[in-house]
């Protein structure tokens, strides 16, 4: 992509080939009026309002691509003329009852209108009836929608889902009148708008999709609205908090809204969560998640010094990585001081297949972003239940696909109809569990670069290889000539006769040859259908930018060495960028900033973990602390960025950093460490009030910073391991969350209602006899547990899905480090 | 977004505790304050303004209690929440403007979705220790629903009970009875109202 110049209204634009006119004038601060457009979605034309002139040409703006030394003007009097004309036709039969709007203000129609001058309203309809309906987490007012179709966009561009759509709206059409007295395109683009209106894909009453509520967020008036928000506040009251989200290792932007909480009680609250939708999509634990907090009345001093004795006499401190950097530096300059271990067991995974596949790689981190994969256009999923482990990396997936005309391959046991349903172009393999290592070698062997693998390697790989003979029908086409009889006018008799004419015609021509043909063994181990080489051919067809994404079933595999020294051969060898979804909110960070040991020692202090002596965010534990939207700090998050995240609400306890004070450690607040984070894993020393925390217009990310990877010395061996063609047998269990649930925190939250129990397919339900909320025991070589029955229509196949969003269920227990463990499920 | 504001530390709001005596508590001591009020120079001074008045013979005050001036309709007392004549109900439709554009800070309301799927104000409160009746809640008022009254002889312990939603609401039986007054001060519909406005064209 080279760089060109352009003119947009006399000022010379530089912009990337390929760029938009609209993404062009919005990175250089020109405004062009848009409405159905949405930054990273394609263009939807239904307003066409952001009409533009190009070199004397009429062209719509979100569509037309800017071309070297284009010369665009913005406004002309027939441009003007179509706007206020479109904005005109967007009035006609709203309601004028903004004052009762959830919107308040925040709208885009109030705004276009006054900027487009309308005061007074030439066109009219009949409406009909356009009553609003209960679509469960979301609220459908189609008396206020202006059909504008950016919900339906970024349904199915981003996020994927696609569960709206446009419907029949019925009544009248226009009058014929108007074809002649109205502009142009305002005739077209209403003809379009009175005939639609949004509806459910799936045809039913109620919303059944992953409910990230971006639909809501984006929608330029107050006919979306979330359900938990209605009439509960005017936006002007709300103050907003930038921060980051603590669910995933995403580490979305977001705003928390705050207010205070009624009336009589000023303590804030939080109302809702917005993003700069135009520039990052949650999912719907990072939109709904948000009561969380720990609200703690004032600093417990018993439980305090009760604390500070634990932490004397204790020699292990074990946690989960739902902490910041600070904390987790905190914990790692005690563990310095007072050689606590420090256990962290899903940290510690992603740790050590890190220093795995550095052995390889040479650096310390990977190489790659999401925003790579969003930008390519063929994407691999390895070892991820995509939707739910990481719903960002999900919506990169689908994203590459929509907007680049991209493929994607998408490898896990787990059958996803919502992958599946994402476009043709995805390919699902459901290979066994353990075969990732199988999966490693076929990615290696198709997109790596033989001829600069390891020699080893290479021949290993070829010797999955042999020629076979097979028997194929093709089709090919055959001329043949026949006589027809045509009756012609005889020129000079001028009379019509019969003659004869030869002609030839193109016959298809069944014919079977025999062919030599390449057999893969690979592909029969991960067990992927007869048609997939046929596919993947077709679907590889123009692609240029390759992305891959490794998930966390690789890291507790127990071959996880080998794998991660593969996932670094694919790196180093083939074209694809890689990304390795973290397992939780900063797991990444934790491996980075602390030095993480194996086993617990006899007295342990658990944070948000139970333990002999609990500190707890979740409000159980022996002494308080303040949850991720009550603190200030940094997260790294799968973008290698360190985001800064400030707090929400206030908190009234006792922190770490009070602990660590107390043990002699000298910090007034928490965030004096954010300087302090070690410089040789990549981190800057940069204070936490120099981290900016914001999107440019032209969409450039200007939060926190970027960790730098380091050189890390290789050894020359790059030799793997051959695969072993274990696989578990019998029923089969698998460690994850459902969309939306990510941790205890999520569970809390009181939007998020996700039932906790073993997730079962329909199909397997009835395969199985069983039943939604039946008790089951579920039992494996590690443990047991009883636990009741979820039916789940968002999974396929016979793998039983528990999540460990609910300490309760205790899930845990019958898991090793893999995610995947064979176990019994019977019914009690 | 400007981080200024999430990087000052300073948890201090600004207030703080004027210096005041403690209200007596026991009987000896409400009694000291009796006399002590009772009995201060200020009362002669009061006593002499009248009896000097009286002997002037010249007196051009009405007799108040009894007789009362009239009040204008800008006159700006204590709020008022009007009903609608068509349906004796509430005028307010909790857009919160008012909240919004009070200068004082001292309109606050709590809304949420009624049983009918309309927006509902199930708090409001004016704190009269803040207001400064300067007229903007009933100006900005889209609904004519909060207005001033003409009421100005409050007499209470407390500012707050001058102005309980109850009272300030048009009571029913005047309602029913067609006697709420219409105000018309800041914001009320002037004449001539139609023929400023352009109309929307209908398609029925």
């Amino acid at each position: 992509m080279s760089k060109i110049t352009m003119n947009i209204d006399g000022k010379a634009v530089q912009t990337q080939e390929g760029e938009t006119i609209l993404n062009a004038a919005r990175a250089n601060n020109i405004f062009i009026p848009a409405i159905c457009y949405l930054t990273r979605c394609s263009p939807t034309l239904a307003c066409r309002i952001c009409l533009v002139e190009a070199d004397g040409k009429q062209v719509y703006a979100c569509n037309a691509k800017a071309k070297e030394g284009m010369s665009v003007t913005t406004k002309t009097q027939t441009i003007e003329t179509e706007r206020r004309a479109i904005m005109e036709v967007y009035d006609v039969n709203h309601p004028l009852q903004c004052g009762v709007c959830d919107q308040s203000g925040e709208c885009e129609l109030q705004n276009y209108t006054l900027e487009m001058g309308v005061d007074s309203q030439s066109y009219a309809i009949k409406d009909i009836d356009r009553s609003s309906k209960d679509w469960g987490h979301l609220h459908y007012d189609a008396g206020l929608c202006i059909v504008c179709e950016r919900c339906v966009t970024v349904c199915k561009d981003m996020i994927g889902d696609n569960a709206l759509k446009t419907v029949a709206r019925g009544g009248d059409s226009i009058a014929d009148t108007y074809k002649e007295s109205m502009p142009k395109d305002a005739y077209s683009m209403w003809n379009k708008l009175n005939k639609s209106i949004i509806g459910l894909t799936s045809g039913q009453e109620m919303l059944d999709c992953t409910s990230c509520g971006e639909c809501a967020a984006v929608c330029p008036v107050g006919a979306l609205v979330d359900t938990q928000f209605i009439y509960k506040s005017n936006a002007w009251e709300l103050q907003q908090i930038p921060a980051t989200c603590g669910h995933c290792s995403a580490g979305c932007q977001i705003m928390y809204d705050v207010k205070h909480t009624s009336v009589s009680n000023p303590e804030d609250k939080i109302y809702r969560v917005m993003n700069e939708w135009n520039y990052v999509s949650l999912c719907g634990a990072g939109r709904y998640g948000f009561d969380y907090e720990n609200r703690v009345a004032s600093k417990d001093e018993t439980a305090f010094a009760k604390a500070i004795e634990a932490f004397k006499k204790a020699d292990t401190i074990e946690f989960t990585s739902t902490i910041t950097n600070e904390e987790a530096l905190i914990l790692q300059k005690l563990k310095e001081k007072y050689s606590y271990k420090l256990v962290n067991k899903e940290a510690k995974s992603f740790q050590t297949f890190l220093k795995y596949y550095s052995e390889i790689s040479g650096t310390s981190l990977y190489g790659s972003d999401l925003k790579a994969a969003h930008d390519s256009n063929f994407v691999i999923s390895v070892g991820a239940a995509l939707k739910s482990d990481n719903p960002n990396a999900r919506y990169a997936f689908n994203n590459s696909m929509t907007l680049n005309k991209g493929a994607a391959l998408y490898f896990h046991p787990v059958g996803d109809p919502v992958i599946e349903g994402m476009g043709k172009s995805i390919m699902s393999v459901n290979h066994a569990p353990l075969q990732e290592e199988a999966v490693l070698y076929l990615i290696l062997d198709l997109f790596a670069d033989k001829s600069k693998l390891p020699t080893s390697v290479a021949k290993y790989l070829a010797s999955f290889h042999s020629e076979k003979t097979i028997t194929v029908e093709e089709t090919i086409k055959e001329e043949i000539f026949e006589m027809v009889k045509e009756k012609k006018v005889n020129k000079e008799t001028g009379e019509e006769e019969e003659v004869e004419v030869k002609k030839s015609k193109m016959v298809p021509k069944k014919v079977s040859k025999e062919v030599q043909v390449d057999e893969n063994r690979l592909l029969q181990i991960v067990g992927v259908n007869s048609t997939f080489e046929e596919e993947l051919e077709k679907n590889l067809k123009k692609k240029d930018s390759f992305a891959l994404i490794v998930g966390e079933d690789l890291y507790g595999h127990p071959q996880a060495k080998n794998l991660a020294r593969l996932v670094a051969l694919i790196e180093k060898y083939s074209d694809l960028k890689l990304t390795l979804i973290p397992p939780l909110t900063n797991s990444l960070g934790v491996a980075l900033i602390c030095e993480l040991d194996d086993a617990k020692g006899s007295f342990t202090i658990g944070y948000n973990t139970k333990a002999n002596f609990t500190l707890s965010a979740l409000g159980d534990g022996d002494l308080d602390m303040p949850s991720i939207n009550q603190q200030e700090g940094t997260l790294t998050s799968i973008n290698k960025r360190v985001n800064p995240t400030n707090a929400a609400l206030v908190y009234h306890g006792y922190e770490l950093n009070d602990i660590a004070n107390a043990l002699g450690l000298n910090a007034q607040n928490v965030i004096q460490y954010t300087a302090k984070l070690p410089l040789n894993k990549g981190f800057e020393a940069k204070d936490f009030d120099s981290l900016p925390n914001r999107y440019e217009n032209d969409g450039t990310e200007v939060r926190g910073y970027v960790l730098q990877a380091q050189a890390v010395s290789v050894s020359s061996d790059e030799n793997v391991e051959p695969l072993s063609e274990d696989s578990l047998k019998g029923t089969l269990i698998y460690r994850a969350n459902p969309v939306r649930q990510f941790s205890e925190f999520t569970h809390k939250a009181t939007n998020l209602d996700e039932k906790s129990g073993i997730y079962m397919s329909e199909a397997y339900l009835a395969k199985m006899g069983l039943h939604e909320g039946d008790r089951v025991k579920v039992a494996s070589k590690y443990g047991e547990i009883v636990v009741p029955i979820v039916s789940d229509n968002k999974i396929t196949g016979e793998i039983a899905m528990l999540p460990t969003f609910d300490l309760k269920l205790n899930s845990e227990a019958v898991f090793g480090d893999y995610r995947f463990a064979a176990a019994s499920i019977e019914k009690v | 977004m400007h981080k200024e504001q999430f990087n000052s530390r300073n948890v201090n709001n600004g207030y703080y505790l004027v210096d005041i005596e403690d209200y007596p508590q026991d009987g000896w001591g409400k009694f000291k304050r009796v006399v002590r009020r009772t009995l201060r120079g200020e009362l002669f001074v009061g006593l002499w303004v009248v009896l000097r008045e009286m002997i002037k013979f010249d007196i051009h005050t009405i007799e108040y209690p009894l007789e009362k001036m009239p009040i204008g309709p800008r006159y700006r007392a204590v709020h008022e929440m009007k009903r609608l004549w068509e349906s004796d109900t509430e005028r307010c439709i909790g857009c919160g403007l008012c909240e919004k554009i009070c200068i004082s800070d001292c309109i606050r309301m709590d809304t949420r979705i009624d049983e009918n799927s309309r927006k509902e104000v199930s708090q409001y409160t004016i704190n009269l220790g803040r207001c400064i009746f300067c007229g903007y809640c009933a100006e900005v008022c889209p609904e004519l629903a909060i207005t001033h009254g003409g009421e100005y002889e409050n007499a209470s312990e407390q500012r707050e009970h001058f102005i309980m939603y109850e009272d300030m609401l048009t009571p029913i039986d005047t309602m029913k009875a067609g006697k709420q007054l219409e105000f018309e001060g800041f914001g009320a519909i002037t004449p001539h109202e139609d023929e400023r406005v352009k109309k929307t064209p209908l398609a029925y």
